[in-house]
């Protein structure tokens, strides 16, 4: 459904991504693991062809993007729905006007039609009640949910999520875990960037391991738990390591 | 010296580079008027927040403006015992160069800002990558509405801040000068030529221009968190007063040329 092979890309002087190379199988949930600053949200960024890479190649669906114009991009991208790190709800639209955002925008639907999969997609998500809000007026957790229900939404095969479970409680990190493997029973195509443990186990049926803009890491959840290379065992149990830290953790982030 | 002159190269060079930018944004911006899809309602709710949202302002810039060139005019009027022709120099100095400035300057405090800060706060929140990533594009969806907007309605605001100076100018001839009304308005449009008209429309469409332009590119460009908010919406509005001062002596030059 994905593939990157040889991907490079270099973001201001910063080389980000090195050499990126996996793919992610049709209804496949493939974790992206790897501490802040690995790059990991940028490779979500080359996959919806936010960001064009310097070298390399993307595929999706079969399609190479990365000589794509934008034109030709919006096309491509509506097949991909991208739940944003903070969720990048759009604060002047209402929940309701959020979700229904891409088929109001670019689809012929009835507005009864849309009404209802916007029904459809907030109930999944548990928050039918809120379609009259702002996205000020909910929690970071709830916002995230209704991020997904955008995703959702839109009709899109794959879906690329942005730490989901980031900067959120055990519960509602868990809620949302929850929903992606729903999602994952529908054979929806699903890319998870995050550096929760946690959260990967859950949901992971394969799982890339980034460091700094490399993939140390190809394989399943087993793969990764027993694996002995030190540079993943650092990351799965750094408790165990006594130096050698610098190796994990990642050059200032002037982005952040 | 040599460290010197490396600063002055490399700061050259980015200044070229926010030219090179800033040009693009502004054809992009200008390239989203010919196709679709035309986003009316934003534009719409645009002029509503942009246009009507300000005419307080300009009420206020124009009305203490005419009243205190009254109040000078006159001064200097008095000694040749013409203080009768006050509104003259009222009305051509406010049409051909104070209101259009005034103004404009006032609208660039206010709506260019606004306009930095939002476009910036959506860019931090990755709002900016969520429209493209739902299919839009956000240079026509933000600064084409936003452009078309300022175009159409600063021309209309510098309209009202001069019929009020005007206005203001009179109250003043009137309490505090003792000139006859009727005289005070007669003279006051004799005073103006066609082409002060024109270029009163036309300097005004050009700070639109530059108000939503740099607006705009000081928000897109933004970077750095919530800090890089801030910086952009200052920039926006220095950068914005600057170009329009400047590009106000350049159009006055520039009609001079064509009399
Ligand atoms: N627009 C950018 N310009 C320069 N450097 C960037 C930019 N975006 C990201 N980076 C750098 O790329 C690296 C990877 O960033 P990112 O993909 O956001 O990491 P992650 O999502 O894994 O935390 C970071 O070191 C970051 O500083
Ligand atoms: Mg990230």
């Amino acid at each position: 459904m994905i593939a990157l092979s040889g991907v490079w890309l270099t973001l201001g002087e910063r080389p980000v991504l090195n050499d990126i190379s996996f793919d992610v199988q049709a209804g496949q949930t493939k974790v992206i693991l790897g501490a802040s600053g690995s790059g990991k949200t940028t490779i979500l960024r080359v996959i919806l062809g936010l960001y064009r890479p310097d070298r390399g190649s993307i595929r999706v669906d079969g399609q190479e993007i990365t000589e794509l114009d934008e034109r030709n991009l919006t096309l491509v991208r509506q097949d991909m729905a991208m739940v944003f790190q903070g969720a990048a709800l759009f604060d002047s639209l209402t929940v309701r006007e959020n979700v229904w955002y891409r088929l109001w925008e670019h689809s012929r639907l009835s507005d009864e039609t849309i009404e209802q999969t916007v029904q459809e997609s907030l109930q999944f998500v548990g928050l039918a009640d809120t379609v009259d809000k702002m996205p000020a007026e909910l929690s970071g957790g709830m916002r995230k949910r209704v991020g997904i229900a955008r995703a959702l939404a839109s009709g899109a095969k794959v879906l690329l999520y942005d730490e989901p479970t980031g900067g959120l409680d055990p519960i509602n990190a868990c809620m949302i875990s929850r929903l992606i493997t729903k999602l994952s029973t529908k054979g929806i195509t699903q890319v998870v960037v995050t550096h929760d443990l946690d959260a990967a186990y859950r949901v992971a049926d394969r799982i890339v391991m980034i460091q700094r803009g490399r993939v140390i890491f190809d394989g399943t959840p087993d793969g990764l738990q027993q694996s002995d290379d030190p540079a993943i065992r650092g990351f799965i149990d750094p408790g165990s390591l006594t130096n050698g830290w610098e190796t994990f953790a990642n050059p200032p982030n002037p982005v952040d | 010296m040599l460290t010197g002159s490396f600063d002055l190269r490399s700061t050259l060079i980015g200044y070229v580079l926010v030219v090179q930018e800033f040009t693009a944004l502004c054809g992009q911006a200008i390239a989203g008027l010919v196709r679709p899809p035309w986003y009316v309602r934003e534009t719409i709710y645009q002029i509503d927040r942009i246009g009507v949202g300000s005419v307080f302002i300009v009420v206020l810039t124009g009305m203490f403006t005419g009243m205190v060139l009254a109040l000078q005019g006159a001064v200097q009027l008095e000694p040749y015992g013409a203080t009768i022709y006050v509104s003259r120099l009222i009305s051509t100095s406010v049409v051909r160069e104070l209101g259009p400035v005034l103004a404009a300057l006032m609208i660039a405090g206010r709506v260019g800002s606004g306009i930095a800060s939002e476009i910036a706060s959506m860019k931090v929140t990755e709002q900016i990558d969520a429209l493209r990533a739902e299919g839009t594009d956000p240079i026509q969806k933000l600064a084409t509405t936003r452009l078309v907007a300022c175009v159409l309605m600063i021309p209309v605001l510098t309209i009202i801040t001069n019929g009020i100076a005007i206005f203001g100018g009179w109250l003043i001839a009137r309490l505090y000068l003792g000139i006859d009304s009727y005289f005070y308005w007669t003279w006051a449009f004799e005073a103006i030529e066609q082409r002060d008209i024109v270029v009163g429309l036309v300097k005004p469409a050009v700070f639109g221009f530059i108000i939503a332009m740099v607006g705009c590119y000081a928000g897109f460009h933004t970077k750095g968190g919530t800090v890089g908010v801030g910086l952009s919406t200052t920039q926006s509005m220095v950068s914005s007063s600057i170009l329009i001062l400047a590009s106000d002596f350049l159009l006055t030059k520039l009609f001079m040329a064509f009399p």
